[in-house]
């Protein structure tokens, strides 16, 4: 059997194939957070620093990939228990307030850095990121998330997005259940950040402030957070889509808002409304 | 002997208020104690400080002689506290048996680790947790809608829901905040029943409770609380009879004149 058309439409449309795993595990990011109930507009930040540090590991210390990959979670995670520490201890919307400021932060600094490129980013990082390792992380990420949310801890978390209150007096720790979640998501957003880093072998520090945050966040709200899938699905759909509209690029912000207008006012339960049994025996 | 839960001098002050006013009060083990008082007297944040949803301003309790006014709220229900809510708080989109095995939270003993693999503790554990839910859904009379959406329940079964979430980690303390509202006579009895038979299980139960029928017919002790601060502790006969009691509910004025006429009943049944 003749397979050499899959190898043409794979290099053809290898950086869109990427770009859509890559945003299925930084949609898994934003979930874990939605899903103790918290709101965290840190992803793209989290990225960020995971795409820097594996940048540097590679780019100044010449660190082999398999090194790379797992490392370049460090520097996210210890972001992650620095801000959630302090804030999560409160309640409302003080994380939220927190990682936007992280973002921006973040931002000024990589533009004012020479070290990390300054404006202009990093380039000629390797391509050394292969579409199994996303797919496969991917769906790791999948399956361990639809572990949990099929058990006590999935219990758990749900008790806290529903009501705080209730949960705590059922010996439920909603702060470590909440830190917990951060770090999650920070692992996962640092790890698709050195993947996209060694995907388009350059970063610079406009890919990770704000607007591509609130596209994260509309990847969770269409698909839904019911489930682990919904997210990943909203991911799909919403990086495809701008491929298949290329006219409409600039309007892609426009777009992104509607969607999370319509999905809020209409499908509150998003596209994959559906919602795991949280037990398993 | 000493009591399962004590405090002493609780106090929490709101600024300018005195919501609850250097409480002493004992609850024993195996007894149900109610805990009773006019509107705004202070019973529900009474209940948060016991329970750790409110920090006291002073004072200290004790639960089986160990101090926890320090400890937050979700420590406390490891330690074998469990309340239900005035204004119910089930999880709606959960189901039922979700929400009971929600409330197993503190016997739950898997990390994620466990979680992650499904390893055969893991898989004992939830199984264990499955059959512990269902009993306490038997106890309430709620195992046949076990797989029902909570929020889907009426008004009534909800309450139940809280109940079995409550006592299905066999809690050492029950607190249950006016468990009777919105029951009609019949639900309340029943109501009346199923206490019973969670003391008879072993739990303690403190409840608040506005039908002074109910409080009187169910406790073997009763605390009043006015203004804050507790104004009488004793039976339910000891309470009844008691003119501090009777002016906090009645004014001083009625209280006073009912009183007399209590008095001139006696004396002239005294005469006849």
């Amino acid at each position: 059997m003749d397979l050499s058309w899959l190898d043409d439409f794979l290099w053809t449309y290898q950086n869109v194939i990427h770009s859509v795993g890559i945003n299925g595990l930084l949609a898994l990011s934003m979930y874990v957070v939605l899903a103790v109930g918290q709101l965290s507009l840190g992803q793209a930040a989290f990225m960020g620093l995971g795409a820097y540090s594996a940048a540097l590991m590679t780019l100044k210390l010449g660190w082999p990939f398999w090194m790379v990959l797992p490392l370049s979670c460090v520097v996210p995670i210890l972001f992650a228990l620095a801000i959630g520490l302090p804030t999560l201890r409160l309640s409302g919307v003080y994380l939220a307030i927190a990682t936007v400021g992280l973002g921006e932060v973040l931002k000024a600094l990589y533009v004012n850095i020479d070290y990390v490129g300054g404006a202009l980013g990093l380039t000629g990082i390797p391509e050394a990121t292969e579409t199994w390792m996303i797919y496969g992380l991917l769906a790791l990420a999948v399956l361990a998330f639809w572990l949990v949310a099929r058990s006590g801890i999935g219990r758990a978390m749900e008790a806290i997005r529903e009501d705080e209150t209730a949960a705590r007096v059922m010996g439920v720790s909603c702060f470590r259940y909440q830190l917990g979640a951060l770090v999650v998501s920070a692992m996962l957003a640092g790890i698709a950040g050195a993947l996209e880093a060694h995907s388009t072998s350059l970063i610079s520090p406009g890919e990770f402030g704000f607007e591509p945050e609130v596209s994260i966040l509309s990847f969770a709200l269409l698909g839904g957070i019911g489930t682990p899938i919904g997210p990943v699905v909203g991911a799909f759909i919403l990086t495809l889509l701008p491929e298949l509209l290329r006219g409409m690029a600039d309007l892609r912000l426009v777009f992104n808002g509607v969607i999370i207008v319509v999905a809020v006012l209409f499908m509150p339960e998003g596209l994959v409304a559906l919602r795991l049994r949280r037990r398993s025996a | 002997m000493s009591a399962l839960l004590q405090t002493r001098n609780l106090t929490r002050r709101y600024s300018g208020l005195v919501a609850v006013d250097s409480v002493d009060m004992e609850v024993h083990e195996g007894e149900i104690h109610a805990l009773i008082g006019p509107n705004g007297a202070g019973k529900t944040t009474l209940f948060n400080l016991i329970s750790g949803l409110t920090a006291p301003s002073e004072g200290s309790i004790t639960l089986a002689g160990r101090e926890v006014a320090a400890l937050p709220a979700e420590r406390r229900a490891a330690l074998g506290l469990a309340r239900t809510f005035q204004n119910i708080r089930v999880f709606s989109a959960m189901t039922v048996l979700e929400n009971v095995l929600t409330g197993l939270q503190p016997r739950r003993r898997c990390g994620l680790a466990a979680t992650l693999l499904r390893t055969p503790m893991f898989r004992r554990e939830e199984r264990t947790l499955v059959a512990r839910a269902l009993v306490a859904l038997e106890t309430v009379g709620l195992a046949a809608r076990a797989d029902e959406p909570a929020g889907g329940l009426s008004y009534g079964d909800q309450r139940r829901v809280e109940i079995a979430r409550a006592i299905a980690p066999e809690p050492a303390l029950l607190l249950l905040d006016e468990p009777a509202a919105g029951m009609n006579p019949a639900e309340t009895e029943a109501l009346g029943r199923l206490v019973r038979r969670i003391r008879d299980g072993g739990t303690t139960v403190l409840l608040v409770e506005h039908d002074m029928g109910f409080v009187m017919d169910i406790s073997d002790a009763v605390t009043v609380l006015s203004f804050g601060k507790c104004i009488c502790q004793g039976t339910p006969v000891e309470v009844r009879s008691s003119p501090e009691v009777m002016e906090a509910y009645l004014g001083q004025k009625v209280a006073a004149r009912l009183a007399q006429r209590f008095a001139g009943a006696q004396a002239g049944r005294a005469s006849a």
